[in-house]
């Protein structure tokens, strides 16, 4: 670790003068993240500077290669530079689907020519890209999508819906699994393409959740015209691709808490108060114990996880036991909190819940289970290819 | 960080694995309580354990010991783990060893580290006295008398005690039980006048004792560290024996695990495999990821325990929690996942959910050590 030093030191100083004060607050929602794109309204000058700084030096997306707009950085220095964030409590710069999880897909799949069309862009904030796998009649079994896409020589003609689109009204570009072989076998006529949201034909209508937001779209194209560059990876090959990208999909969602970083035990304790020094509530302390120390193994098990790949494994089927895992404890992190909350974790609106934060919050952490794959999904996926189970 | 072996630290689990699959599978538990066995374990495999160098783990070579560390000592005790190995490992070379190094005077180090190391001496920790492991409610006395002390009291759960050639006691010399201040430990010979040692079969057919003190006298160079400030060092020889329990239950778990699910891959019913239904899938795949999770945090803890002792106390506790709850689950699992032949002594499932249950309660079980994480971090 040590030969990190004066890296670590160089980080240091620059965050010192490049994170704004304000962004070195937490987020208080979902809302105050910076998701960047066309439409992207900034929620202050100081959340505009902080992106823009942290995209010319490309950590944005620390570890892409430079010629792509990220910062070059090796997994370690990626550490350093995450730890010095977090020690000042800097706020994410970025998020972004592009990042999260187009970006590592098109690294593996994409042509130079693609890559360098797609993943600057991305890494400074421009393009905002959603996600178009899901149908009305492809949830979990994803391969039965049956959004048509037909050569038409100079371009590809695509027509059909998806659903559960998240931010579709709010993002430029979508990556999208289109059906391009209706004979053959259903993993193996899907291709994996990329096209603009502004593109004449699609059109997004927002879903209103329990949460009252509406965080996602069904998704419509009619008629819509797709250049062909845009295909990522091989004519029906797009299942590979397509799955590659899911476990990357978990890897983030399982590693996303909800905002508030800190130990369960600290949220509650400050929400109930303590009673001679415990919380009054046995068996919610001693629920609260067993959360903490579910998330402190939790954490370590991601961090173990990513270690050892760098050593040379792929996470591979072990994405699916991190999405399981971390968000069926985000699910049980928000039940405890709105447990100590009480009467006051109900309210919906007004200034002093800011609008039903929490409970909205805690509502859409159900979700959390459901996108990218539900648990029983990864749990199948497990069995399968962990476990090899037969029949599975 | 140790959430990832070294090479070395690889090669030492690899040889443990080899060691222990080869010289003591749970076939040698089953011979030993068949065979009414009197000291419970093998003695020629204690010493071949001892010329390994798994004797000294935690003993530097000026002791005679092979100061491999904490991290291998886990790696150790989780192979034994796997294959329910009885020997006096916990006892002597985590227990006792913690105890010198941490209480012991020059002489005491300089007369016992070597025998321990060299698998010649045993030795027993007796501590508990209750139905639960509650160190502080030590109620054993050890008044002054004469040149030194005289103990009286009676401690239980003492492993490894009826075999033992000498015993660390915890007693107190002052204050009232529920404290830890006022505790003093002795190291005391079991063919001491007054001493009466009942030999207890447990239920993972190992090895404890139940022990009577009675006006047992005791010389003042039998204390190990200060008097009436015992407390420090035996929350430094509990927080090993916990870490080390951990790392031993990891392996335990884990193995139940991987009979259970290797028993469902290949047992049909309805004419398919067991394993094909979903229902036991999705039981074996939520286990798996437990004993993923339990890893990292056995890992931590003994990596912590390296890096200092003292600072361990709250990552060792969480993994003895982990490990206590998800180890059992693997057994509960393991059994009703095997159906009837899993209620059969012939399975060797069985006698891993009975070790699990005596583990898991060693220096406390999951409930306790909960307890004991939420005060440490104050709520
Ligand atoms: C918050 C959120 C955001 C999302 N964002 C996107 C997005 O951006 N882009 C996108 O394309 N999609 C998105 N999705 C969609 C998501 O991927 C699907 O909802 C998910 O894959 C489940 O599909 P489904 O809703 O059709 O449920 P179904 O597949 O109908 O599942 C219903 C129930 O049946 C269970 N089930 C199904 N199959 C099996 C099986 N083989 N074994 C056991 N149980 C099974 C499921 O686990 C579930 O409990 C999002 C979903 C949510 C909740």
């Amino acid at each position: 670790m040590s030969d990190f030093k004066e890296f670590r030191a160089e980080v240091r100083d620059w965050l010192a003068e490049n994170c704004p004060e304000e962004m070195r607050t937490p987020m208080s929602g979902f809302s105050d993240a910076c998701w960047g794109g066309r439409k992207f309204k900034f929620e202050s000058k100081a959340q505009e500077q902080w992106m823009r700084r942290m995209a010319e030096k490309g950590w944005t997306v620390p570890t892409w290669p430079k010629e792509y707009g990220g910062g070059g950085l090796s997994k370690e220095e990626a550490k350093v530079l995450a730890s010095e964030m977090k020690r000042i409590k800097a706020r994410s710069p970025l998020s972004s689907f592009g990042i999260w999880m187009l970006g590592p897909a098109l690294l593996k799949f994409g042509t130079h020519e693609q890559k360098l069309e797609h993943l600057p862009p991305i890494a400074r904030g421009e393009i905002r890209w959603c996600q178009g796998y899901s149908e009305p009649g492809a949830g979990s079994d994803l391969a039965a999508l049956q959004t048509k896409c037909e050569d038409m020589g100079d371009h590809f003609l695509i027509n059909g819906q998806k659903v559960w689109t998240s931010y579709a009204d709010k993002a430029d570009w979508i990556f999208c699994l289109v059906r391009t072989d209706p004979k053959a076998k259903k993993h193996e006529g899907i291709s994996f393409v990329l096209f603009d949201m502004e593109t004449p034909g699609v059109e997004a209508k927002p879903i209103k959740l329990i949460s009252g937001r509406s965080p996602f779209c069904e998704t419509f194209f009619e008629d819509v015209k797709a250049h062909k560059h845009n295909l990522v990876g091989e004519l029906n090959k797009g299942w590979t691709i397509a799955k590659y990208l899911l476990t990357h999909e978990r890897e983030m969602i399982g590693g996303m808490g909800g905002d508030d970083m800190r130990p369960i035990s600290e949220i509650v304790a400050g929400t109930v108060g303590l009673v001679d020094g415990k919380l009054p509530d046995a068996m919610l302390r001693a629920k609260v114990a067993e959360a903490e120390v579910d998330e402190w193994s939790y954490m370590l098990t991601m961090q173990r996880k990513l270690a050892e790949a760098k050593a040379g494994a792929s996470l591979g089927a072990d994405s699916s036991m991190l999405k399981y895992y971390g968000t069926e404890l985000n699910k049980r992190r928000y039940e405890l909190m709105m447990d100590a909350a009480g009467h006051d974790g109900l309210e919906w609106e007004g200034a002093r819940s800011n609008d039903g934060d929490l409970a909205r919050t805690w509502l859409r952490t159900k979700g959390n289970s459901i996108e990218g794959g539900t648990s029983e999904v990864q749990l199948n996926i497990i069995s399968k290819h962990i476990l090899r189970m037969p029949g599975a | 960080m140790g959430l990832v072996l070294t090479e070395e630290e690889k090669m030492i689990s690899e040889m443990a694995e080899g060691f222990f699959a080869d010289k003591a599978p749970a076939k040698q538990l089953r011979e030993l309580r068949d065979n009414r066995d009197e000291t419970g374990f093998n003695r020629g495999l204690w010493g071949e354990m001892a010329e390994m160098g798994f004797a000294g783990v935690l003993i530097d070579e000026e002791h005679g010991g092979s100061n491999m560390g904490f991290m291998e000592a886990g790696l150790i005790a989780e192979q034994m783990g796997r294959n329910l190995t009885a020997s006096p490992f916990i006892s002597t070379a985590i227990l006792a060893a913690t105890a010198l190094n941490k209480g012991g005077s020059k002489e005491q180090k300089t007369e016992w580290l070597p025998k321990i190391a060299s698998g010649e001496t045993i030795m027993a920790l007796a501590l508990e006295e209750g139905r639960k492991h509650n160190p502080a409610a030590t109620n054993m006395s050890a008044e002054r008398s004469g040149n030194g002390f005289k103990l009286n009291g009676q401690k239980g759960m003492v492993i490894d005690g009826h075999v033992a050639d000498q015993y660390i006691v915890v007693a107190r010399t002052s204050g009232e039980a529920g404290n830890m201040d006022g505790l003093t430990l002795f190291l005391v010979d079991p063919k001491t006048k007054g001493i009466a040692i009942e030999r207890t079969q447990m239920v993972d057919s190992r090895n404890s004792a139940r022990i009577e003190f009675e006006d047992v006298e005791v010389n003042a160079d039998a204390v190990l560290g200060e008097v009436d400030k015992g407390g420090d060092v035996l929350k430094a020889i509990v927080n090993a024996g916990k870490a080390a329990i951990a790392a031993e239950l990891l392996g335990t778990g884990g193995e139940a695990f991987r009979q259970t699910t290797d028993y469902i891959r290949e047992r049909k019913q309805f004419g398919v495999e067991v394993g094909s239904f979903q229902a036991l899938q999705h039981r074996s795949a939520h286990l798996y990821s437990e004993l993923e999770i339990c890893r990292s945090a056995v890992l931590m803890a003994l990596t912590a325990m390296d890096m200092d002792a003292t600072g361990s106390e709250l990552p060792v506790a969480m993994a003895k929690a982990k490990l206590g709850s998800v180890s059992k689950l693997a057994g509960l699992e393991g059994v009703q996942m095997h159906g009837g032949v899993g209620m059969t002594d012939e399975y060797d499932i069985g006698l891993y959910l009975k070790r699990i249950r005596v583990a898991q309660e060693l220096f406390g079980d999951a409930n306790y050590q909960m307890e004991q994480i939420a005060s440490m971090k104050g709520y």
